[in-house]
C-alpha cells in the first residue's frame, strides 16, 4: 500500500488517488509540464532496471494526444481484454480559466487596485491548481500501467516512455474521430448485453453480482462527482465573495474618525484571512472528495468495459455452440466448427478469471482509496475550522476589548 | 413654506386653540388648563419652556415625561388626546414669544406663562438631565418586540397584522407590559406624523421599513410558500429594529403619537400612506420638487462643522451601499452552497446504498449524514449573514438618508431666513419711497410691514441657530448609537460565526472514526 515516490518530493494529488503496489523495478512519473497556449507538454521521466531499456533513467516529452493513443492502443489489443485499463486521463482544459482571467483583464472600474490583485491572484492560482491536476491525471494513468504485472510488459508502453521522437499520433484525428464513433455504437450493443436485454444467460454468480452492482455504482458516483463538482464551486464562489467585502471594510475603516476604524479594519482583515481558509476548503474539497470520485467513475466505467468484454465473449461462445450444433446436425464442417468452439470456450474462461481478479483488485484499490480519501477530508475539514475558530476568536476578543 | 412652521400639533380639541395663539393673549388660556403640573417643581415646568426657547415651538411634545404626582392630574386631559386626525401639519407659532431665548431649567420662573405653545395635555415635563441620563442607558427602559405575524381577511384586502409588545419602567406608560395589534401601514403612518413633526427642525427621525407590493402581493394572495414566510419574517424583524431605533430617541420617546400607537388598542387607519394615495403622490412631487430646491439653493456655509459631517455622511454612504451589495452576493452564494450540500448529501447517501463494501458503505451513508447536517448549518449562518449583517447595513443606508434630509431641512431654513432679509429690505425700501412721496397712510402699512418682517427675520434667525443646534446634538447622538449599533451586530454576527465553525468541527470529529474505521 506504499506509494512508491520519491523521498523529499512533495504529495502529488496523484498518489492519493490510487495506492500503487507495484515494485521498483519500473518508476515513472512526470517531472514537468509546460502550458504553451493550448498544448501542455509532460515531461515524462523513468527509472528502472529493467534489461529491456537501454538506460537507466530517461526522459521524453509527451502531449496529451500521445497518452490517448496508447490507452487506445491497451483497449484495442485482445491480449488485455480480460483487465481493466486504467482509464485515459481527461484532455487538459483551461478554458473557464483562461476566460475569466480575460475578463478580469477587460476591467471592472468600480473595483479597487488591491481587489483586482487579489482576484488575479485566485484566478492564478486557480490556473495553476488545474494544471497540477491535469499533471497528476497523466501521472497516475502512466503508474497504474508500470505497476501492473501484465500490462507493464506492453511493447507500446515502452515506447512511450522511451522513444524520443513524437510518436506521430496527432494525424489521426479524423480517424479517432471515427473509431470513437464506432466504438460508441459497440457500447450501446455492449449495453444491451449487459443490461440482460439479449437474453444472454450469466452464468457465473460473481458476475452477476458485479454487473448489477456495476451499473448502479457508475450512475450514483457520477451523480455525486457532479454534485461534489458544484458544492466545490459555490464554496469557491463563498470565498471569492469575502474580497469585496474586505476592501469595502478596509475603506469604511480607513474613513471612519470614531471606534468604528479600529473596527472596521480589524474585520477587513479577518475576512482577508478567512477567504483564505474558505478557499482551503474549497481545494480541499476538490482533491480529496471530487477528484476522487471522478477518478473512480472513470475507472468503474473501465470495470463495466471490462465486463462488456467479458459478456462478448460469452455471446461469442454462446453462438459457436450453437454454430457447432447446426453443423454436427448438417454433418458440415463439424472440425472448424469445433475447434472455433474451443477457441471461445478458452477465450471466455480466460477472460472470466483474469476479469475476477481484476474486479476483485478493483474493489480493494476502491476502498483503500476512498478511506484515504476520506480520512484525510475530515481531517483538512477539521484543521481548516479549528483555524477559522481561532480567527474568529482572536478577533472577537480583540474587538470585545475595545472602549 | 408656512408649514414647516408650524409645531407639532397637540390634540384634537386643541388645534383651533392654535390658531388663536397668533395673538398672544389666548395663548394662556389653553395652557393653563392643560397644564396645571407647572406649580409642583420648577424644574420640570421650566421644561416647556425650555422647549419653546430651545426648539422654536418644534417638538415640544418631546422632553416632557409625566411625574407619577401628576399622573391623575392629567389623567381626564389624555383622554382628549385621542389622535384620530390624518396627517397633521406641525404648527409653529409665528409670533416672537416673550421668553424666546434658551433658558436653563432654574432661570424660569413663571412656568405658565412661558409654556404658552406648549399646551398638549399628554406633554409631561421632566427635566433635560433626566433625558439625557435615560438616553445615556442609567434609567432607559423599554423594550420593544415584534412578534406573531397573523394573516387577516382574504384576498387583495387582506394584511398581516403584528403584535407589538412593549415591556417598560418607564413612569408615562400606564402599564409596564402591554401589548397591541399593529398592521404595516400603521407602522408608516406612525413614522409619517413623527417626520412631519421633527424631521424639520433637525431631528434625526429613523425611516420606516420600505413597502414592497410585489412581497405583499404574494402574502395575499396566500401563498404559503417560503419566499413568503421569508417575506413577512424579514419585515417582521425590520418592524422590530424600526420601533427599538424609535423609541431610543429621547424626544421621539415622549412624543404622544408613539405612545399611542405602542399602547391603545386602536388606531385609525393610516390611508395616506398608501403608495397611489393623493398623499402619497403628494409626497413624491414633493420629494421631487425638493431635489430640485437642493440643488439650487448656494448656503453661504459659516460653520465647517456641517460642511465636514455632510460629506462624512456621504462617504459613509457610498462605502456602505458598496459593502451592502457584496454582502448580498455572499448570502446568496451561501444559500447555494446550502442547497448544492444538500444535494450531495442525497447522491452521497444513493453511492452508499450502492456500495457493496460493507464498511465503506457504512462510512459514506455517514458522510451523507455529516453533509446534510452541514447543509442545514450553511442555511442557518446564510440567515445569520442576511438579518445581521445584511439589514443592518441597509437600516444604516436609509437612517443616512434621513440624516441628509436633515441637514437639507437646515438649508431649507436658512433659505428662509434668506427670504426673510431680503423681503425685510424690499418693505424698508418701500417706507423710503412712501416717506417721500408722504403718504402718510401707506407709510404706516410699510412700517408696520416693517415690523412684521422684522420679527421674521428673527425668528428665521432663531430657527436656523436651534436647528443648527439641534442637528449638531442629532449626530452627535446618532454617531454614539451607530458606533453601538455597529459593534454589538459585528460581535454578534461573528459570534455565529464562530458557532457555525464550532458545529463543523463536532461533526467531522465525529465522522473521522467512520472513515478510519473502512478495513
Amino acid at each position: 500500500m506504499e506509494e512508491h515516490q520519491e523521498a523529499g518530493k512533495e504529495i502529488k494529488p496523484s498518489s492519493t488517488l490510487v495506492d500503487l503496489q507495484g515494485d521498483s523495478s519500473l518508476q515513472v512519473e512526470i517531472s514537468d509540464a509546460v502550458s504553451e497556449r493550448d498544448k501542455v507538454k509532460f515531461t515524462v521521466q523513468t527509472k528502472s532496471c529493467l534489461p529491456h531499456f537501454a538506460q537507466t533513467e530517461f526522459s521524453v516529452v509527451r502531449q496529451h494526444e500521445e497518452f490517448i493513443w496508447l490507452h487506445d492502443a491497451y483497449v484495442e489489443n485482445e491480449e488485455y481484454a480480460g483487465l481493466i485499463i486504467p482509464p485515459a486521463p481527461p484532455r487538459p482544459d483551461f478554458e473557464a480559466s483562461r476566460e475569466k482571467l480575460q475578463k478580469l483583464g477587460e476591467g471592472d472600474s468600480s473595483i479597487t487596485r488591491e481587489e483586482f490583485a487579489k482576484m488575479k491572484q485566485e484566478l492564478e492560482a486557480e490556473y495553476l491548481a488545474i494544471f497540477k491536476k491535469t499533471v497528476a491525471m497523466h501521472e497516475v494513468f502512466l503508474q497504474r500501467l508500470a505497476a501492473h504485472p501484465t500490462l507493464r510488459r506492453d511493447h507500446n508502453f515502452f515506447v512511450f516512455l522511451e522513444y524520443g521522437q513524437d510518436l506521430s499520433v496527432r494525424g489521426k484525428n479524423r480517424k479517432e474521430l471515427l473509431g470513437g464513433f464506432l466504438r460508441n455504437i459497440v457500447k450501446s450493443a455492449d449495453e444491451a448485453l449487459i443490461t440482460g436485454m439479449s437474453g444472454l444467460k450469466e452464468v457465473d454468480d460473481f458476475f452477476e453480482h458485479e454487473r448489477t452492482f456495476l451499473l448502479e455504482y457508475h450512475t450514483r458516483i457520477r451523480d455525486a462527482c457532479l454534485r461534489a463538482d458544484r458544492v466545490m464551486c459555490s464554496h469557491k464562489c463563498l470565498a471569492d465573495d469575502y474580497i469585496p467585502i474586505s476592501a469595502a471594510l478596509s475603506s469604511l475603516g480607513t474613513q471612519e474618525v470614531n471606534q468604528l476604524k479600529t473596527s472596521f479594519l480589524k474585520l477587513a482583515e479577518l475576512f482577508e484571512r478567512l477567504r483564505k481558509l474558505e478557499g482551503r476548503v474549497a481545494s480541499d474539497e476538490d482533491l480529496k472528495l471530487s477528484d476522487m470520485l471522478r477518478y473512480y467513475m472513470r475507472d468503474s466505467q473501465a470495470a463495466k468495459d471490462l465486463l462488456y468484454r467479458r459478456l462478448r465473449a460469452l455471446a461469442d461462445y454462446e453462438n459457436a455452440n450453437k454454430a457447432l450444433d447446426r453443423a454436427r446436425t448438417r454433418n458440415r464442417e463439424v472440425q472448424p466448427a469445433e475447434s472455433h468452439q474451443q477457441l471461445c470456450c478458452q477465450r471466455f474462461e480466460r477472460l472470466s478469471d483474469s476479469a475476477k481478479q481484476e474486479l476483485m483488485d478493483f474493489k480493494s484499490r476502491r476502498v483503500s482509496s476512498f478511506r484515504k480519501n476520506l480520512i484525510e477530508l475530515a481531517e483538512l475539514e477539521l484543521k481548516h475550522a479549528k483555524a477559522s475558530t481561532l480567527l474568529l476568536r482572536n478577533t472577537l476578543v480583540a474587538l470585545k476589548g475595545e472602549p | 413654506m408656512a408649514a414647516e412652521r408650524e409645531p407639532p400639533p397637540l390634540g384634537d380639541g386643541k388645534p383651533t386653540d392654535f390658531e388663536e395663539l397668533e395673538d398672544g393673549e389666548d395663548l394662556f388660556t389653553s395652557t393653563v388648563s392643560t397644564l396645571e403640573s407647572s406649580p409642583s417643581s420648577p424644574e420640570p415646568a421650566s421644561l416647556p419652556a425650555e422647549d419653546i426657547s430651545a426648539n422654536s415651538n418644534g417638538p415640544k411634545p418631546a422632553e416632557v415625561v409625566l411625574d407619577d404626582d401628576r399622573e391623575d392630574l392629567f389623567a381626564e386631559a389624555t383622554e382628549e388626546v385621542s389622535l384620530d386626525s390624518p396627517e397633521r401639519e406641525p404648527i409653529l407659532s409665528s409670533e416672537p414669544s416673550p421668553a424666546i431665548t434658551p433658558v436653563t431649567p432654574t432661570a424660569l420662573i413663571a412656568p405658565r406663562i412661558e409654556s404658552k405653545s406648549m399646551s398638549a395635555p399628554v406633554i409631561f415635563d421632566r427635566s433635560r438631565e433626566e433625558i439625557e441620563e435615560e438616553a445615556n442607558g442609567d434609567i432607559f427602559d423599554i423594550e420593544i418586540g415584534v412578534s406573531d405575524p397573523e394573516k387577516v381577511g382574504d384576498g387583495m384586502n387582506a394584511y398581516m397584522a403584528y403584535r407589538v409588545t412593549t415591556k417598560t419602567s418607564l413612569s408615562m406608560f400606564s402599564k409596564s407590559e402591554f401589548s397591541v395589534k399593529r398592521r404595516f401601514s400603521d407602522f408608516l403612518g406612525l413614522h409619517s406624523k413623527l417626520a412631519s413633526k421633527y424631521l424639520h427642525v433637525g431631528y434625526i427621525v429613523p425611516p420606516a421599513p420600505e413597502k414592497s407590493i410585489v412581497g405583499m402581493t404574494k402574502v395575499k394572495v396566500g401563498k404559503e410558500d417560503s419566499s413568503s414566510t421569508e417575506f413577512v419574517e424579514k419585515r417582521r424583524a425590520a418592524l422590530e429594529r424600526y420601533l427599538q431605533r424609535t423609541v431610543k430617541h429621547p424626544i421621539l420617546l415622549q412624543d404622544p403619537d408613539l405612545r399611542q400607537f405602542l399602547e391603545s388598542s386602536e388606531l385609525p387607519r393610516a390611508v395616506n400612506t398608501q403608495a397611489l394615495s393623493g398623499a402619497g403622490i403628494l409626497r413624491m412631487v414633493n420629494k421631487a420638487a425638493d431635489a430640485v430646491n437642493k440643488m439650487t439653493i448656494k448656503m453661504n456655509e459659516s460653520d465647517a462643522w456641517f460642511e465636514e459631517k455632510q460629506q462624512q455622511f456621504e462617504n459613509l454612504d457610498q462605502q456602505l451601499r458598496k459593502l451592502h451589495a457584496s454582502v448580498e452576493a455572499l448570502v446568496c452564494h451561501r444559500k447555494e452552497l446550502s442547497a448544492n450540500t444538500a444535494a450531495f448529501a442525497k447522491s452521497a447517501a444513493m453511492l452508499g446504498n450502492s456500495e457493496d463494501h460493507t464498511a465503506l458503505s457504512r462510512a459514506l451513508s455517514q458522510l451523507a449524514e455529516v453533509e446534510e447536517k452541514i447543509d442545514q448549518l450553511h442555511q442557518e449562518q446564510a440567515f445569520a449573514d442576511f438579518y445581521m449583517f445584511s439589514e443592518l447595513l441597509s437600516d444604516y443606508i436609509r437612517l443616512i438618508a434621513a440624516v441628509k434630509g436633515v441637514f437639507d431641512h437646515r438649508m431649507k431654513c436658512w433659505q428662509k431666513w434668506e427670504d426673510a432679509q431680503i423681503t425685510l429690505l424690499k418693505k424698508r425700501e418701500t417706507e423710503a419711497k412712501m416717506t417721500v412721496a408722504n403718504k402718510p397712510d401707506k407709510i404706516q402699512q410699510a412700517k408696520n410691514e416693517i415690523r412684521e418682517w422684522e420679527a421674521k427675520v428673527q425668528q428665521g434667525e432663531r430657527d436656523f441657530e436651534q436647528i443648527s443646534k439641534t442637528i449638531r446634538k442629532e449626530v452627535g447622538r446618532f454617531e454614539k448609537e451607530r458606533v453601538k449599533d455597529f459593534k454589538t451586530v459585528i460581535i454578534k454576527y461573528l459570534e455565529s460565526l464562530v458557532q457555525t465553525q464550532q458545529q463543523l468541527i463536532k461533526y467531522w470529529e465525529a465522522f473521522l472514526p467512520e472513515a478510519k474505521a473502512i478495513a
